[in-house]
């Protein structure tokens, strides 16, 4: 079977602010199959959101090649949804308009049946009844599920998701997980799945692919095998804590596992996390 | 959220003023101040009465159709410059240091100057209208429309849309709110750059009318032209408030 998504020797270097050259990926393979939920999980600021603008044409490698369905991605595509940290709604359109703007802002117009195919999208995140609410009028966890219904509008073959859940507190983080898992159930889709939690990692995802500190390549890659659907009784489970231990283990001694990785640029997770903002 | 129906704290203000009025006329009652000094209310308000309507309409008229022309014109031509800074890098380090010379310079020493290269009439009033309000709302509009999360110029960027595009779906309306701030300062000032222009040269207008009447030693009259004038400004204030309320509800939240 062909991949959907396959990132063959992609490296990353661009230049900062300050005119010095960054290297924020390097030597990045893998694949992405059909339907299938791929997590990448990585310390802050190792390179993930850079991964993720290669992959929806913001951004075009520096070094090897981003192919979506074979082609070489050099520009934005029309067959990827992106899902970003931030809900970012349009504070001036109402819930409704806010999940058509994709459409209206590509086509200039909108028809009734985009209208509809966006109230198909709000249904499915569970938000019918707020389609006429304005975005301050909603939660941070509701907001961001309208991001989710943007996201599907649509109906693109990969969704790309950029730490969506991280600025939500951490009852609804849990909460949005278990609904996306539905979402996805019902709509599947490819998805590239950004993270730093780990737990979140292994409940959502086919694989998990875990990145090293910057510049980030590939140290690990672990294929969950936990049954589906996945709900709350899925976490308790002890293969559960088993992959997430696995994880834990592969992210502090990243240079027992990999043969590429440079001692000196192996600082612990949590010195990473504290020390530096998402590049 | 701004509520426009009236409660007894919004009119606090207005019955402050009322009671100054009295402390204010007796003060000047018992210390005897002279009326070229300080006249009295009452003596305003029979000075206000002395001149007929129509005088008071025309210079009412002139003042403010230079006001809001000035200040229109001054909004088509700063948001179209914002939206050139916003896209280009190289024109904003280009035009921006030209904006701060030209804000930096006092428009009451060139306003003389402008009445030499427009001549009389009511176009080198206009300019200076401009001059004094537009470079509020440029900076306003500009910094609106940088303030746009990256995530939605992304998302414009990932759906393949055209830069005029973003602009016009997503900077600008993110802008609202920065513009109406910028406005709010704009309007009253183009009320003082249309009275700095009949000042320097004019036969109406507001402004013309204090300096007239002041120099007939009417100060009675000036001040109720100045009245006129802090009424007229405070009004302007107020349309521009309605107008977001009106039309741009969502962008008063927070």
């Amino acid at each position: 079977m062909n991949p959907h998504v396959k990132f063959s020797q992609v490296g990353h270097t661009y230049t900062s602010e300050n005119g010095q050259a960054v290297c924020a990926l390097k030597g990045i393979n893998f694949n992405i199959y059909k339907n299938e939920f791929i997590a990448v999980l990585g310390p802050s600021g190792c390179g993930k959101s850079t991964l993720l603008r290669l992959l929806s044409g913001l951004y075009e490698a520096t070094m090897g090649e981003v192919s979506i369905f074979g082609t070489k991605v050099t520009e934005p595509q029309s067959n990827t949804g992106i899902v970003f940290q931030k809900p970012t709604l349009l504070p001036w359109k109402n819930i409704l308009q806010n999940v058509v703007f994709p459409i209206q802002h590509k086509q200039g117009r909108v028809s009734s049946k985009d209208i509809e195919s966006a109230k198909a999208m709000l249904k499915l995140v569970g938000l019918e009844e707020f389609a006429q609410h304005m975005p301050n009028q909603l939660s941070g966890g509701m907001q961001q599920r309208v991001g989710i219904a943007r996201a599907l509008l649509m109906d693109p073959e990969i969704l790309i998701m950029d730490e969506p859940f991280s600025a939500l507190d951490a009852l609804t983080r849990e909460e949005m997980g278990f609904e996306l898992l539905n979402i996805w159930r019902q709509k599947p889709k490819t998805v590239l799945f950004i993270t730093h939690s780990i737990s979140e990692a292994v409940l959502l995802a086919d694989r998990v692919l875990v990145l090293s500190p910057r510049p980030a390549s590939v140290i690990g890659e672990i294929k969950i095998d936990l049954p589906r659907p996945r709900n709350i009784d899925s976490i308790k489970t002890s293969e559960f804590s088993e992959y997430t231990d696995q994880i834990r283990q592969l992210i502090y001694r990243p240079e027992t596992q990999t043969e590429n990785q440079e001692s000196d640029l192996t600082p612990t997770l949590a010195e990473q996390s504290e020390g530096s903002t998402n590049a | 959220m701004h509520k426009f129906n009236l409660s007894f704290s919004q009119l606090l203000p207005s019955l402050t003023l009322l009671a100054l009025l009295p402390i204010w006329e007796t003060a000047v009652y018992i210390f005897e101040i002279p009326n070229f000094l300080l006249p009295a209310p009452s003596e305003i308000m029979q000075a206000f009465l002395n001149v007929e309507w129509s005088r008071w309409s025309t210079h009412l008229w002139a003042t403010l159709r230079v006001a809001i022309l000035g200040f229109l014109m001054s909004l088509c031509i700063s948001i179209p410059l914002a939206v050139i800074m916003v896209r280009s890098k190289f024109l904003a380090k280009t035009i921006y240091p030209l904006l701060v010379i030209i804000q930096s310079t006092p428009v009451v020493a060139i306003a003389p100057l402008l009445i030499v290269m427009f001549g009389a009439g009511e176009s080198p009033r206009l300019a200076i209208t401009c001059l004094i309000t537009f470079f509020p709302l440029v900076v306003s509009a500009t910094t609106g429309m940088m303030s746009t999360p990256e995530e939605l110029i992304e998302l414009s960027k990932s759906l393949g849309a055209s830069p005029a595009k973003e602009i016009w779906h997503i900077r600008l309306p993110y802008a609202v709110p920065h513009i109406f701030s910028g406005m709010k300062v704009a309007i009253t000032l183009s009320i003082i750059g249309a009275v700095v222009a009949e000042f320097v040269a004019a036969e109406q207008g507001l402004g013309y009318f204090v300096q007239f009447s002041t120099s007939y030693f009417k100060i009675p009259q000036a001040f109720a032209a100045l009245l006129f004038l802090s009424v007229l400004s405070l009004l302007l204030f107020k349309a521009v408030q309605l107008v977001q309320y009106l039309f741009f509800r969502w962008s008063l939240q927070k």
